[in-house]
């Protein structure tokens, strides 16, 4: 089972658990499961917008447009709610629905004009964010006896933490991602893409098709990361959630994926938002770190990850190579450095 | 081949020109005194002049974004490589006596550096330029930052308040110094093969390798060159307002200086640089913005027109859409003949 595909996971695993056990060997606070469960519930709707964006990376592609869509549905399911008293619960419907409708857009615009992904989500990102602006220029708190009883159901872990509402449905967002990807023929069409588009087809893979519904299950994802936003922060915000299509994409590298496509875990994007989470609580409770030291920590790890990526691809190939030929040609990698 | 002294009048070249006359005069229609440009003090002003003004940074980070984009490449770092040339300039006026120049040089210096980083992880680790600019675009804010401690450091320089908002000639300072900017690389490009050999590179790297074309070299030098304008811009954009503002130097400045490259017409996927339609794309942009801000509509709608002309921009400029298109009009001239 220990095969390239996996290391980079292993990898996550790895970092992950060394830096918590920095956290439980330096902080006494550590130690309750308090600040996990805390970690799933700030970082609940970059977990999703990440699960989301895996499938994106898996085929090869990249939506920027998510941090647009997040502050999109977060100030639309304000407008629902408190400006026209819809129901939360059909608010967040009809929010889920807009946000595939125009991840499924996006989508038909990448796959039938065969237009790269990275620009067309690059427009999404302008267009979302101008959306946002045309509904609401204002924070509007979402106030609804629904919500606060969402907010109360908390269930209690053994040392003082707890499950909140948003990280129990980050939970359930998560595990329907892992089996879709691994599970379905949606699924398996999503890494054959990644792999080889070309190959794919001639497989009978129905790379259109499944290009749309790639697009259109970020949107989806992305939107209910607005909706677990908007109820985590009790409000909408048109500039909520800037850049967080980059911390997405981070998660989504950090976890183990291949930015060229083809190979990753979904699991991989849940670990990778977590150890950003981590290291942003271990910058608090360091107390003397300013918050830019996150950014500039996380610049660096996805570095490290990208390039023990291209390291592992390069070994592995290198090896298979010479498993196959008796003298491999002079990788040009290596050639000009 | 394509040259920015002389472009070829064809229909791909003019529709950008088109598109940025006919916006000013529609602006001018609904704006009245728009066209206006009045002389005071020796100074030229008017809302053109100011859109020129204003277009300055993104223009300059457009250019060098047309010859990354030229060799199949994209720089999203730009807006923080934005920050930390405003960074360097404000900490080093306000913190030593160095010579204005000195201080100007640093932050370029500053600038070509993160370019130098960028252009390494994209051709010695081969890295895909999304993914290596983007570890920048997440970091780099973090850096300037670092370097104004994490507060909006203001200063006060004479040659610095001429940059930002001086005039020489009449013109404005800023406006002088791109315009020497791009003329000069307008001229290296196209008065010497170097052009040649970044549209070489971007329609295919490897061939160019193999004509003995130093392609790891180009690439190196165009995201150096991208830095050293987004550098300029920086400097720029921190002279006007006097002060570094890590957060928002610069943000979402490499949307819109991508979108000029492709209203320009560069192809994403490498292989053309249009140096002279870049710089028009641009005004195009700082156009419409000016447009929609003086019309009286809601600043918010500029997003969406942004959007919609880059998603149209796209749509036209997409083969799908043309096949499609030229199969549609075979078929009405069949049906016509057959009649």
């Amino acid at each position: 089972m220990l095969n390239e595909r996996v290391l980079p996971l292993i990898a996550t695993i790895v970092v992950f658990v060394l830096l918590y056990g920095y956290g439980i060997y330096e902080y006494k606070g550590f130690r309750d499961t308090l600040v996990f469960t805390n970690l799933l519930t700030d970082n609940a709707f970059l977990i999703v917008t990440a699960v989301g964006m895996s499938f994106v990376i898996i085929s090869g592609g990249i939506d920027l447009s998510v941090g647009s869509m997040i502050a999109f549905i977060g100030v639309l399911l304000a407008y629902l709610i408190s400006g026209l008293g819809i129901h939360p619960v059909f608010a967040a419907v009809i929010a889920l629905c807009v946000a595939t409708f125009f991840g499924t857009m996006m989508g038909v615009i990448i796959a039938y004009f065969d237009i790269q992904p990275f620009i067309v989500t690059l427009a999404g990102l302008f267009l979302f964010r101008g959306l946002a602006y045309l509904i609401n220029l204002d924070s509007v708190p979402i106030d609804h006896s629904f919500l606060v009883t969402l907010a109360e159901i908390y269930v209690p872990l053994p040392g003082r933490g707890g499950l909140t509402f948003i990280a129990m449905a980050m939970i359930v967002l998560l595990v329907i991602g892992m089996v879709v990807a691994k599970r379905t023929r949606f699924g398996l069409n999503v890494y054959a893409i990644g792999g080889d588009k070309q190959s794919a087809s001639l497989l009978g893979v129905p790379v259109n098709r499944t290009l749309v519904k790639i697009y259109a299950l970020s949107g989806f994802y992305s939107g209910a990361a607005g909706i677990v936003f908007a109820i985590y922060t009790g409000s909408g915000y048109p500039l909520a959630a800037v850049g967080v299509e980059l911390d997405a994409i981070a998660a989504v590298v950090i976890g183990g994926t291949l930015l060229t496509g083809g190979v990753g875990f979904v699991v991989g994007a849940f670990l990778g938002a977590l150890i950003q989470g981590i290291i942003q609580t271990l910058i608090i409770f360091d107390g003397t770190l300013n918050s830019w030291w996150t950014k500039v920590a996380i610049g660096v790890l996805l570095l490290l990850f990208i390039l023990m990526q291209k390291g592992i691809v390069h070994f592995t190939k290198r090896y298979t190579e010479k498993s196959v030929k008796p003298e491999p040609e002079a990788v040009p990698v290596t050639k000009a450095a | 081949m394509q040259f920015v002294s002389k472009p070829r009048p064809d229909a791909k070249t003019l529709a950008p020109v088109i598109s940025l006359f006919v916006l000013i005069m529609g602006t001018s229609l609904v704006t009245p005194g728009f066209l206006d440009i009045s002389i005071v003090d020796g100074h030229i002003y008017g809302s053109l002049v100011d859109i020129v003004h204003r277009a300055t940074p993104m223009l300059l980070v457009a250019v060098g974004m047309a010859i990354v984009i030229g060799t199949k490449g994209i720089d999203l770092s730009v807006g923080s490589i934005i920050a930390i040339s405003g960074a360097v300039t404000a900490v080093l006026t306000v913190n030593t006596e160095w010579l204005p120049f000195v201080v100007m040089g640093c932050a370029l210096l500053a600038g070509m550096a993160c370019g130098l980083w960028n252009g390494l992880l994209v051709t010695v680790f081969g890295i895909q330029p999304i993914v290596a600019t983007l570890i920048l675009m997440v970091a780099g804010r973090g850096i300037a930052q670092m370097i104004t401690g994490g507060q909006i450091v203001t200063f006060h320089s004479e040659f610095f308040n001429a940059i930002g908002n001086g005039f020489f000639a009449g013109l404005p300072l800023r406006v002088v110094l791109a315009i020497v900017i791009v003329v000069a690389t307008a001229l290296v490009l196209r008065k010497t093969a170097l052009g040649l050999f970044f549209e070489s590179v971007g329609a295919n790297a490897e061939s160019s390798r193999l004509m003995g074309i130093d392609s790891r070299m180009l690439i190196l030098i165009a995201y150096v060159f991208s830095g050293f304008c987004s550098a300029m811009a920086g400097i720029i954009l921190a002279a006007d307002i006097r002060g570094a503002d890590a957060n928002n130097a610069g943000l979402w400045l490499e949307l819109d200086a991508i979108l000029a490259v492709v209203i320009a017409g560069a192809s994403l996927s490498g292989g053309r640089i249009y140096l002279g339609l870049t710089v028009i794309g641009a005004l195009i942009i700082q156009t419409l913005t000016t447009a929609i801000l003086t019309s009286g509509l809601p600043a918010q709608y500029n997003l969406i027109v942004k959007a919609s002309i880059v998603l149209l921009v796209l749509l036209i400029q997409s083969s799908r859409t043309r096949d499609f298109v030229k199969s549609r009009l075979m078929l009405a001239r069949r049906s016509s003949h057959v009649e």
